[in-house]
């Protein structure tokens, strides 16, 4: 086993709200190696992208953050905003969620490759111009010599998708944190841009973090699922040993939410009832206790804690796993 | 872009009409004869009747109205029965002194408020931010003939550096020009940049919000580059329209800040012919004042089509 490339180690965030503080990630521990995909799953306002943010070190403002983030052997948290600036972009890179705002509508799609290409590699024009078409045919748009004096609003969702992935790619980075980047695109578009940035991943061996709501999404695709709910990671496996037996029933329920092809028409979708808990009023038990059908009296009481019972790289928090092979259990 | 561009004019077509109109019925429903200004108080009424006859007063408005539309189309706007100058000599001799003006005064005034702007949106609630905003406030609620006299009093009567009134032309003795026209472009700029400075520091702030500035960071590109070239371009649009409004503005302040400081411009011209009730003037002068508004409107459309390439290829 190599080092790890990225280490999340016990990182909060916390927002100040008219409401009080908002915890929206409360004390992840993490770990990504070179060349391998995590997925991290959850529903909206679970925290995924908060942390997904606090790696790149673009939170707001006035958010809080505690912990430490290791990429490649430096505390992104400490680093001060020079050096920081220089990583990013280059070993650093992201695909945000709706490239129909994630692109500048007022500069054209080769300035945009161009500018960063230029601010992090000793190119000079022709050289990063000859860099940014070879990258746009890379991510299989045609004609990239002429979409490169183009503007996004030219380009449909999927192609400009495709575009931001070119930009996060132009300077071989060693981690690629993409966010939901299919969440805001026609279904049919969704799996193109899923096989080409696992095709660039295998190509290129970096590592990624793919953050969804769609745990279809990371089913073939991510090394190691992490679950997370009201800002915790509630249950961490191989992707494989994940979806062959999960013990948080969040995860089942999340799962179980997904639509069935071969459900018979009208079929009423297993939806989790109710809603996730106020991230400023944290609750004393495990959060998904008042949603969970399993809850127990223990459960309001007390926060179970991310462990292992029957595999040391699967951890769940739960004081009742489900699907639990015959006697260990908790 | 052509199909824009011919769109745009075409749509100016009926506003200068209106203008036209507006203008025309202005100075002719304005209490008073202009025969009896012409002749005096001393004319008898057959004079009087005749002068009328003569210029067509006793026909009815409308025909009255179309015929000096047609004179204006074919580039005659009257004369000056005072001067017996016509109204496009009497404009186009003063005229480039009331450009210099505007033009120097809407510079400075850019000058002053975008890079104010633009550090007040990047440390949007800090200190700078919050003393330039409360500058800018009270900056807006001084008015131009008090900044006028403030000024005229430090720079001029205390320390000398620059004159008081007066006017030479550009082509003559250039810096003189120059040093006459500082004080007067100063007191319109000054009312000029606090709309300049709210107005794009809002949309800086907003811009900063984006995802797409988001992702500039995350590419780590320069913070200089972040806010010049990421941030200022599609913030400007506003800006743009601002400043156009602004020259318009511009064109009435002229009229205290040019009789203050003494510049014969237009804004002095249109006075003197209030004054002295000069009507063919008045009226020449007040339409192609609205014409240049309208033009300059124009070419503030034709800035948004340069800025934003989403209104230039029609989608927005």
């Amino acid at each position: 086993m190599s080092a790890a490339l990225l280490t999340i180690e016990d990182v909060a965030v916390e927002l100040p709200t008219p409401r009080g503080n908002l915890r929206a990630v409360d004390h992840v521990d993490l770990s990504l190696e070179a060349g391998r995909t995590l997925g991290i799953v959850g529903e909206s306002g679970c925290g995924k992208t908060m942390l997904s943010r606090a790696v790149l070190q673009l939170l707001p403002k006035k958010a809080r953050l505690t912990g430490r983030v290791m990429f490649d052997g430096q505390d992104l948290v400490r680093l001060d905003a020079e050096r920081l600036r220089r990583l990013r972009g280059r070993d650093l890179a992201v695909v945000f969620q709706d490239p129909m705002t994630s692109l500048n509508p007022v500069l054209t799609i080769g300035t945009q490759l161009m500018e960063t290409i230029q601010e992090h590699l000793e190119l000079d024009v022709s050289a990063a111009r000859k860099r940014s078409i070879e990258l746009l045919a890379a991510v299989g748009i045609p004609a990239p010599e002429q979409r490169l004096a183009q503007y996004p609003h030219q380009c449909s969702g999927g192609m400009r998708q495709r575009i931001a992935i070119a930009i996060a790619l132009s300077c071989e980075p060693k981690l690629l944190i993409a966010d939901e980047p299919t969440t805001a695109l026609d279904v049919t578009i969704q799996a193109q841009i899923l096989d080409l940035l696992a095709r660039e991943q295998r190509r290129r061996h970096m590592a990624m973090i793919i953050i969804t709501h769609d745990l279809g999404v990371v089913a073939g695709r991510a090394d190691e699922v992490a679950v997370m709910y009201a800002g915790r990671v509630v249950e961490r496996a191989p992707t494989q040993a994940l979806f062959k037996r999960m013990h948080m029933p969040y995860t089942e329920a999340l799962l179980a939410a997904i639509p069935k092809l071969d459900a018979a028409p009208h079929t009423p979708l297993p939806a989790i009832s109710g809603r996730p808990p106020d991230p400023t009023r944290p609750l004393k038990g495990c959060s998904f206790a008042p949603r969970c059908r399993y809850a127990a009296s223990r459960c309001h009481e007390a926060k179970p804690d991310l462990k292992s019972a029957e595999r040391p790289d699967h951890l769940y928090a739960c004081f009742h796993p489900i699907q639990m092979a015959e006697g260990i259990g908790a | 872009m052509l199909n824009f561009v011919v769109r745009r004019l075409l749509a100016m077509l009926p506003v200068l009409l209106a203008v036209s109109l507006l203008t025309f019925l202005i100075a002719s429903l304005l209490p008073g004869d202009l025969a009896l200004v012409i002749l005096g108080d001393q004319a008898t009424p057959e004079n009087v009747a005749a002068l009328r006859r003569d210029m067509g007063l006793d026909q009815p408005l409308w025909w009255r109205y179309l015929s000096w539309l047609g004179h204006v189309l074919q580039g005659d706007l009257g004369r000056s029965f005072r001067t017996g100058q016509t109204v496009l000599q009497a404009v186009a001799e003063r005229i480039p002194v009331s450009l210099q003006l505007m033009l120097m005064a809407e510079f400075i005034g850019l000058l002053i408020g975008v890079p104010v702007a633009i550090a007040c949106a990047a440390r949007a609630g800090g200190a700078f931010d919050r003393v330039m905003t409360g500058s800018a406030f009270a900056m807006l609620s001084m008015p131009s003939f008090l900044v006028a006299i403030l000024l005229i009093y430090l720079f001029a009567v205390e320390l000398h550096w620059l004159p008081a009134t007066g006017y030479v032309p550009f082509t003559e003795a250039p810096l003189a020009n120059l040093r006459f026209f500082v004080l007067p472009a100063l007191t319109l700029a000054l009312a000029e940049w606090p709309g300049i400075m709210r107005v794009l520091r809002s949309d800086m702030i907003a811009t900063l919000q984006e995802d797409y500035i988001a992702l500039a960071k995350a590419k780590g590109l320069k913070p200089a580059r972040i806010l010049f070239v990421h941030a200022l371009k599609p913030s400007s649009l506003t800006l743009v329209t601002v400043t156009g409004i602004n020259i318009g503005r511009l064109l009435g302040g002229t009229l205290i800040v040019e009789s203050i400081f003494a510049l014969p411009g237009i804004g002095r011209l249109l006075v003197g012919a209030i004054y002295t009730r000069d009507l063919v003037i008045l009226q020449g002068v007040v339409l192609l004042v609205a014409c240049g508004f309208v033009i300059v409107n124009f070419i503030v459309d034709m800035l948004y089509a340069v800025l934003d390439p989403r209104i230039r290829h029609g989608h927005a």
